[in-house]
């Protein structure tokens, strides 16, 4: 993607999915960006709205159960998702948001619902809902090339399992993560998915200049935010690894 | 019943001589451990009604309190200590006298509501919204809609005051017979955007909503219009608060159509509600830090929604205190909820035990602040001094640190 040409980030119906504060993510992205000099053109979609395909990054939140079965249906129905990753572009999904990316989620009530398929999980419901600080460090085996570990807040009663297509993300130290095997979030090609809130992105700058350095297709100036700094050396410093 | 109340206060009496607290939940406490039936026996024979919504639940309490009050007496939790041993407490051991037959008005938290029905069948609920909230200790939205729901429908004696613009109120309060349907308005829409009874995305107009599946706004009786309530018969009222902003006012028509249902008409109410004009020490001016400082209580995106037309106008700086203690929600991202963009032009002082994930906020939003640990002994220069008091702005805990620091009054308890 050539520097002149903006940036299109779409966060995707934010009314359903964004629940968890995870709309902070978009407003991470378009700021990192523009702080290094690239043009953004960020867009809320509302719900239902169809999902332009021609964008370089889709963001989806975490959403309550309703919202998140309304929202895969409409995004199933719509298909600009799916084309959209088929020409290749980054797809970051958070909690709800993840899971409804994957073959299957559970629903309203518990019911098995259709996922997206775009990723290869599927998510059951864990015996027990999943609140709290979550610390994970990210595995080489990924793909994808993180150094720092991940900080975050998860809430939510998913026990993910990734299949072949798809690689765990990190490897839990804190709290519960995919809920199997001790690992957290899935990376497929430029498929991202994850329980971080947070959000994910402004606790972890390092996966959110990784999601940009995949757009512009080079690594990015570093960038000096002191605030960041000190949020995430308060909350290393706080949670600790089990 | 009479041992475990004395019990309650000897152990509350305790308490307070340990200086382990004011003593007053844990009297409660030790009052439930000795009679679990405790709530229901103590308001056995007395008119209750409950308060209860996200935002606004302990002012509009303690409004309707005030209507009550001026007609007679009323027994009521003023100390915002709205779970059951914080209710018994204060009807255990009341701060005044009150006849055995006073009327019962008590801010209930949302998710012990139903739990607290069961021992008051024909009890009022005055009930004003419902968004997100603390969600790693509470539901979320909808599911306390629908706990509500599935309780008030098989609780035909309770009676309803709810507000008709928020679709999970309406979905809860409609499983009842006799509601009265109030327009306060809702700024605060995201958390209902999808019908509570099919799921299907709501059709909005301003405070109209309605869905394709048939369920609608219902018609109010009461509405709040631009300051002055229009009563059922037509009447038109001016609310002249002494408490600022919408939000009040929102509060203010709930309780007074509540005082109306409980006997009390609009000319008796008005004036006593007027009147009040601090709640728990929200709005109140402390001295901290050798300065008048203007404490609010900014606790989810909701409030949060209303507070930007509360503060002073820009360039005035404002103090932004988070913490996310378990009375606060353990999780800060809702501070991603909430436009902090609005302050650009002014200087924030971040604070709180969770300022580091305010400051990081504030810099995506482009907002010029100062972080600092404790403001209240080392103000940062740039703040300046000013004859008028400074906006400060804290979550639940770190807003009664603030009130407790400035020596506020305490009916907080």
């Amino acid at each position: 993607m050539p520097a002149e040409s903006a940036i299109r980030l779409v966060s995707i119906y934010p009314m359903l999915l964004g629940t968890y504060g995870d709309g902070g993510n978009l407003r991470v992205l378009t700021m990192r960006a523009r702080l290094r000099g690239f043009e953004v053109e960020p867009v809320e979609l509302d719900a239902g709205e169809p999902v332009p395909d021609g964008a370089d990054v889709y963001l989806l939140g975490g959403g309550e159960d309703d919202a998140q079965v309304a929202a895969a249906r409409a995004l199933r129905h719509d298909g600009g998702l799916a084309r959209a990753v088929d020409r290749g572009a980054v797809v970051f999904g958070v909690c709800a948001g993840y899971q409804l990316l994957g073959k299957a989620f559970p629903g309203s009530n518990g019911v098995l619902e259709a996922g997206l398929e775009l990723l290869d999980v599927t998510t059951a419901r864990l015996p027990k809902r999943a609140v709290g600080e979550l610390l994970a460090e990210p595995v080489s085996s990924s793909g994808v090339a993180l150094a720092q570990p991940l900080t975050g807040y998860e809430n939510h009663a998913g026990g993910t399992t990734l299949g072949a297509g798809a690689h765990p993300l990190a490897r839990v130290r804190a709290g519960v993560g995919n809920g199997i095997d001790r690992l957290e979030g899935a990376v497929q090609g430029r498929i991202l998915g994850t329980y971080l809130h947070g959000p994910g992105l402004a606790r972890n700058p390092e996966l959110a200049d990784l999601l940009l350095s995949w757009v512009v297709e080079a690594p990015l100036p570093p960038l000096d935010l002191p605030a960041v700094d000190a949020l995430r050396a308060e909350r290393l410093a706080t949670v600790k690894p089990e | 019943m009479r041992a475990a109340t004395g019990l309650g206060r000897f152990a509350g009496a305790m308490s307070r001589t340990l200086r382990r607290g004011d003593g007053f939940v844990i009297g409660g406490r030790v009052v439930l451990a000795a009679c679990p039936d405790a709530f229901a026996r103590l308001c056995s024979g007395r008119r209750v009604a409950f308060v209860s919504a996200t935002n606004g639940k302990t002012t509009t309490t303690k409004l309707l309190a005030a209507a009550m009050r001026a007609a007679g007496s009323v027994l009521t939790n003023n100390s915002g200590a709205n779970m059951p041993a914080g209710l018994v407490a204060a009807l255990a051991m009341p701060t005044q006298r009150v006849p055995d037959d006073a009327p019962v008005v008590l801010e209930a938290d949302e998710t012990y509501l139903p739990g607290l029905l069961r021992g008051t069948p024909e009890a009022l609920l005055v009930l004003g919204n419902l968004s997100r909230d603390q969600l790693d200790r509470l539901s979320e939205v909808a599911m306390v809609a629908r706990r509500w729901r599935t309780t008030f429908a098989a609780m035909p004696g309770l009676s309803a005051v709810a507000n008709a613009d928020d679709p999970h109120i309406v979905w809860a309060a409609s499983a009842l017979a006799d509601v009265t349907w109030v327009s306060v308005g809702n700024s605060w829409t995201a958390d209902s955007v999808l019908c509570p009874s099919c799921g299907a995305i709501l059709r909005r107009d301003e405070r109209d909503w309605s869905c394709e599946c048939g369920f609608r706004r219902p018609s109010p009786s009461w509405v709040l219009d631009d300051g002055t309530v229009v009563d059922p018969a037509g009447a038109r009222h001016g609310l002249a608060l002494r408490l600022p902003g919408r939000a009040n006012e929102a509060n203010a028509v709930m309780a007074l159509a509540a005082a109306h249902a409980l006997g009390v008409p609009p000319e008796t109410a008005l004036p006593a509600m007027a009147s009040v004009e601090s709640v728990g020490g929200r709005y109140q001016t402390v001295t901290l830090g050798g300065r008048h400082v203007r404490l609010l209580l900014g606790k989810n995106p909701a409030g949060w929604a209303e507070m930007f037309g509360m503060l002073a106008p820009p360039p005035a700086p404002v103090v932004i205190a988070i913490n996310a203690r378990a009375a606060d929600g353990k999780d800060p991202s809702w501070l991603w909820d909430v436009p902090f963009e609005n302050l650009a032009g002014r200087l924030v002082v971040a604070t709180g035990e969770r300022r580091h994930d305010l400051a990081v906020r504030l810099t995506y939003a482009g907002v010029e602040h100062v972080t600092v640990e404790d403001p209240w002994t080392a103000m940062p220069a740039a703040v300046g001094a000013s004859d008028e008091p400074l906006d400060a702005v804290g979550t639940y805990t770190a807003f009664r640190e603030m009130l407790r620091r400035g020596g506020g009054a305490r009916d907080a308890g």
